[in-house]
């Protein structure tokens, strides 16, 4: 990389880390939003 | 369409417009403060301040580079092509910095009207390709400028 | 034709049609991001001037016009949400935010670091660098608003008429370079007339742009149908939904 590779590297890396995250987070976030709702529906039958 | 929507549709179209003119109007009224940095042809007519570091921009002249005495500090000229001012730069100068290359400095103009810089960035063009197409490139750019003068003389 | 539209309209159907899309859409941005990769890492030659350095442009120049591609989404979308009252249309527009919040960091930060050895800063205010920062900003203050207001449908248009306003700061990025000094170079892709890159230099990165296109249609699916879920917790579908999980 003629001198250049932690630039370079660097750049790739944070590119990486910045897109994993992107699709990360909806997955996370909608597990968790399932999890609650799920929780919520079973309360409601519980006490009608 | 109806007539709530047109309503809302022409709404939109007014902010858009009205924050385009406004827009438009702060950035003309403001044009020179967005400026980036002066050319050589404002420097010598005087539009760059002397009081106060501004920003030079403009290409290195081929021939120019020269270390002076003391080792550390760089003297060069950058053009526009049409007026030339000298830099003094003491520091170490960016990888991209070389004959014919655009630069910007920032510095203070000296009495003397050599301009003493701080900093020196170097600007790059848009232009991408291997060394051996910009090699091929410059010798057919060369051949054409020689038969060019070849053609002029005789 | 018309029916298909219709019932992406309709939050159940765009719900399950996202779904089924999503992961298509994930394995051809995969390949491309690949393939992408080889060819801008080992097919494209040096620079002759930046040398190796100038490879960082095939993530930086794709964000870039991400985040300035994804911003006009953004307030394409709003507009539709307020002017036709279209839920779905203000779906995709609060879920493009932090996507183009992300394209519009990636270009600042890779920027940076191409900066530094090229010119000799990490950073300066001209007015390609700061306009493009202000972007970052109105992306993040859409976020921000939306979040700060609790009913989703009335957080929708006040984010909407932000983003509308902010789209004026779409040309004044573009032509920045154009109509002041910047240190920043002027366009090499877009301008008019031929490209002035080399070929194996502009097929990865037209290819990374495509591949990013396509990653932000797959993450903005994938937050519209989250955002769905939670606006329609009390449909029927979504019960059956969340009970069948």
């Amino acid at each position: 990389m003629g001198g250049y590779a932690a630039y370079v590297w660097s750049s790739y890396a944070i590119a990486l880390v910045v897109l994993v995250a992107n699709v990360m987070v909806p997955i996370i976030q909608r597990r968790k939003l399932l999890a609650r709702l799920a929780r919520r529906q079973r309360r409601e039958r519980r006490q009608p | 369409m109806k007539a709530a929507r047109k309503k809302r549709l022409y709404l939109i179209l007014l902010i858009v417009t009205g924050v385009g003119v406004a827009a438009a109007l702060a950035l003309n009224a403001f044009n020179q403060n967005l400026m980036f940095f002066y050319s050589p042809s404002e420097v010598s007519a005087g539009k760059a301040p002397s009081a106060y570091p501004f920003r030079l921009g403009g290409l290195v002249t081929d021939g120019s580079v020269k270390r002076l005495a003391n080792g550390l500090t760089t003297r060069f000229d950058v053009t526009d092509m049409d007026k030339t001012v000298s830099i003094e730069y003491t520091g170490i100068l960016p990888d991209l910095f070389r004959e014919g290359q655009g630069i910007v400095a920032h510095g203070k103009l000296r009495a003397d009207g050599v301009f003493v810089a701080d900093e020196v960035l170097a600007k790059h063009d848009e232009k991408y390709m291997p060394p051996e197409v910009a090699a091929a490139l410059k010798a057919s750019h060369d051949k054409g400028v020689a038969e060019a003068a070849r053609e002029s003389g005789s | 034709m018309l029916r298909f539209f219709h019932q992406l309209g309709s939050p159940k159907h765009f719900y399950r049609i996202a779904g089924s899309w999503i992961p298509w859409l994930a394995a051809a941005c995969a390949v491309l991001m690949l393939y992408g990769l080889y060819q801008g890492m080992v097919v494209a030659p040096t620079d002759y001037q930046q040398g190796d350095s100038y490879r960082i442009m095939f993530i930086h120049v794709p964000s870039a016009w991400m985040s300035l591609f994804i911003y006009v989404v953004m307030a394409a979308a709003g507009a539709i949400g307020l002017i036709w009252h279209m839920k779905l249309a203000e779906v995709i527009a609060i879920s493009s935010a932090p996507i183009g919040a992300s394209f519009t960091f990636l270009a600042l930060i890779t920027g940076s670091i191409w900066g530094k050895p090229m010119w000799g800063t990490w950073w300066v205010w001209d007015a390609r660098l700061t306009s493009e920062l202000i972007l970052l900003f109105l992306y993040l203050g859409v976020m921000a608003l939306y979040g700060a207001i609790d009913d989703k449908r009335t957080a929708a248009r006040a984010t909407a008429i932000l983003a509308i306003v902010g789209v004026v700061n779409i040309p004044i990025i573009h032509y920045s370079v154009e109509w002041w000094n910047t240190l920043h170079q002027g366009p090499t892709v877009t301008k008019f007339g031929a490209p002035s890159i080399d070929i194996r230099m502009l097929i990865p990165l037209l290819v990374m742009a495509v591949a990013f296109k396509l990653f932000y249609v797959l993450v903005v699916l994938m937050r519209a149908r989250l955002e769905v879920l939670e606006r329609e917790r009390n449909a029927r579908w979504v019960r059956e939904l969340v009970e069948a999980s």
